[in-house]
């Protein structure tokens, strides 16, 4: 797992205590509405999210920049593929 | 006999253009709102017009609603969610003494977990004290869930005041607006609370639907967990029929509400204006600050159980208490928080009216309402009063 401080998101998604799957849900919703090369932000406390959201970038072209954990949840950096 | 239903703080009658809105969804769409081909998407489609309306019965955005099955899961959901979700900020919340006991038993099993509660006391009229709450705050509290009405005594407490010193020390407000919404005006943005509950049978909707407002950006602990209905926050397949019929329901409520205050009040007001006629009655509750259509009592030397039995012998279905304590057959925790002596408590008594109540329905109510007073106080070996009179002899009313 990639380990990230200081990413500065363009656009930031809480989706702490929602159930899975809103983690991919929400991912693929934001990511339809940022310019390419821009930056999400997805907090969550869901575990599941540390195999899928990295899985679901490499599978949608997306860059996974990595994580930042807080004691409650985690933070996940995508930036949007420039295609 | 005509029949007069004087309870509809236990629920209402469905409105027929309510049930005519919920009829497809009990017939031809049927769909699971999850399902991606066109029944479902039809039933989602259902459930989000729903959502907007409801939405703005309370002036809330439609993403801040979520449907619940009735107002006791809004309530346990509220309180255990936002108690779990800020646990690391602290474990002390305040809840008043006039709530509901879906909150209270809520309040009761945080306390089991490991939480600190502090219940709140309230006036002789079932007020809460904005200055109490503000003397209660400490730095671990991180919620307080005062009722908007209490739906026993028709009080309406002053929650814009109670937000105001919460927000000073950045705590959370949950409100009880069952009794409320749909009764009189309910505005989440003026009264300023983080979360609100309510549900579709206190103003002519159906049973099984009821919502939970839940300020945009809140995070709260799901109370049932499964799939992702409810964007993730609530699962379980959705009752569709009863979520439209919540909507349809607070669309109207949000065009007629004035036309029924104006309805009601002055029916509720011959009937409290009566029995303030009548010897050793009291009116619980608020005399201004009051609901609409809620007038309510405690008799003495009489149980309310009586009276309800005689009463609906003549055809006046009324209750005791909260819908709950009527059978539990107790003196109510909220009458008992007033200040009203236990005695005197169990002579509790609520008429509250609605749409179908006619003018004459009340006439024939202050008729027989004294008529049963006078004839069980004949019969009652606690003529004499209770036990518990003061020293110079005198009931000890609020």
């Amino acid at each position: 797992m990639k380990f990230v401080h200081g990413v500065k998101p363009d656009v930031t998604t809480d989706i702490v205590y929602m159930m899975c799957p809103m983690h991919l849900l929400k991912l693929e919703e934001q990511i339809k509405e940022l310019e390419p090369g821009q930056i999400l932000e997805i907090m969550t406390d869901y575990d599941g999210a540390l195999e899928d959201i990295p899985a679901w970038c490499e599978k949608t072209g997306n860059e996974f920049l990595g994580i930042d954990e807080t004691p409650d949840f985690y933070k996940f950096y995508i930036k949007k593929h420039a295609r | 006999m005509k029949k007069l239903y004087f309870d509809h703080v236990a629920t209402n009658p469905l409105d027929p253009a309510v049930l005519d809105a919920m009829m497809p969804y009990f017939k031809e769409e049927f769909g699971n709102p999850l399902s991606v081909y066109e029944y479902g998407a039809r039933a989602k489609n259902a459930i989000e017009e729903a959502r907007e309306k409801v939405a703005g019965l309370v002036n809330a955005k439609a993403a801040e609603i979520i449907f619940t099955a009735n107002g006791a899961e809004a309530n346990n959901f509220a309180l255990r969610g936002i108690a779990l979700a800020r646990q690391n900020e602290g474990k002390h919340i305040l809840v008043s003494r006039m709530e509901h006991h879906s909150i209270l038993n809520t309040a009761r099993f945080l306390e089991k977990s490991g939480f600190a509660v502090t219940y709140l006391p309230v006036d002789k009229k079932g007020l809460v004290d904005p200055d109490t709450v503000k003397k209660s705050i400490t730095d671990q509290t991180t919620l307080i869930s005062v009722t908007h009405a209490s739906s026993e005594v028709g009080t309406i407490e002053p929650i814009k005041e109670i937000v105001k010193v919460a927000k000073e020390r950045n705590v959370i407000v949950h409100t009880d607006a069952v009794a409320t919404t749909g009764n009189i005006p309910v505005d989440v943005q003026d009264l300023g609370v983080d979360l609100l509950t309510m549900t579709a049978h206190q103003f002519y909707g159906p049973k099984g639907a009821a919502a939970l407002f839940v300020k945009q950006g809140m995070r709260i602990v799901p109370l049932i967990y499964g799939g992702i209905q409810e964007s993730g926050r609530r699962a379980g397949t959705e009752n569709v029929p009863a979520i439209v019929g919540m909507g349809k329901a607070a669309e109207i409520a949000k065009a007629e509400l004035g036309k029924r205050i104006e309805y009601l009040r002055p029916l509720r007001d011959r009937i409290i204006d009566t029995m303030a006629g009548v010897e050793n009655v009291v009116l619980t509750g608020d005399r201004q600050n009051r609901l609409p259509a809620h007038a309510s009592f405690c008799v003495e030397f009489i149980e309310g159980e009586a009276m309800l039995l005689l009463l609906s012998a003549k055809g006046v279905f009324s209750a005791s208490g909260s819908a709950c304590s009527s059978k539990a057959l107790k003196a109510s925790p909220v009458l008992l928080a007033m200040g009203i002596p236990s005695g005197l408590a169990q002579g509790s008594i609520v008429f509250s009216l609605g749409m179908g109540n006619a003018p004459e329905d009340v006439d024939h109510l202050v008729t027989e309402f004294p008529a049963v007073i006078k004839r069980l106080r004949e019969i009652s070996p606690y003529a004499q009063g209770w036990g518990d009179r003061d020293e110079a002899g005198e009931c000890k009313l609020p």
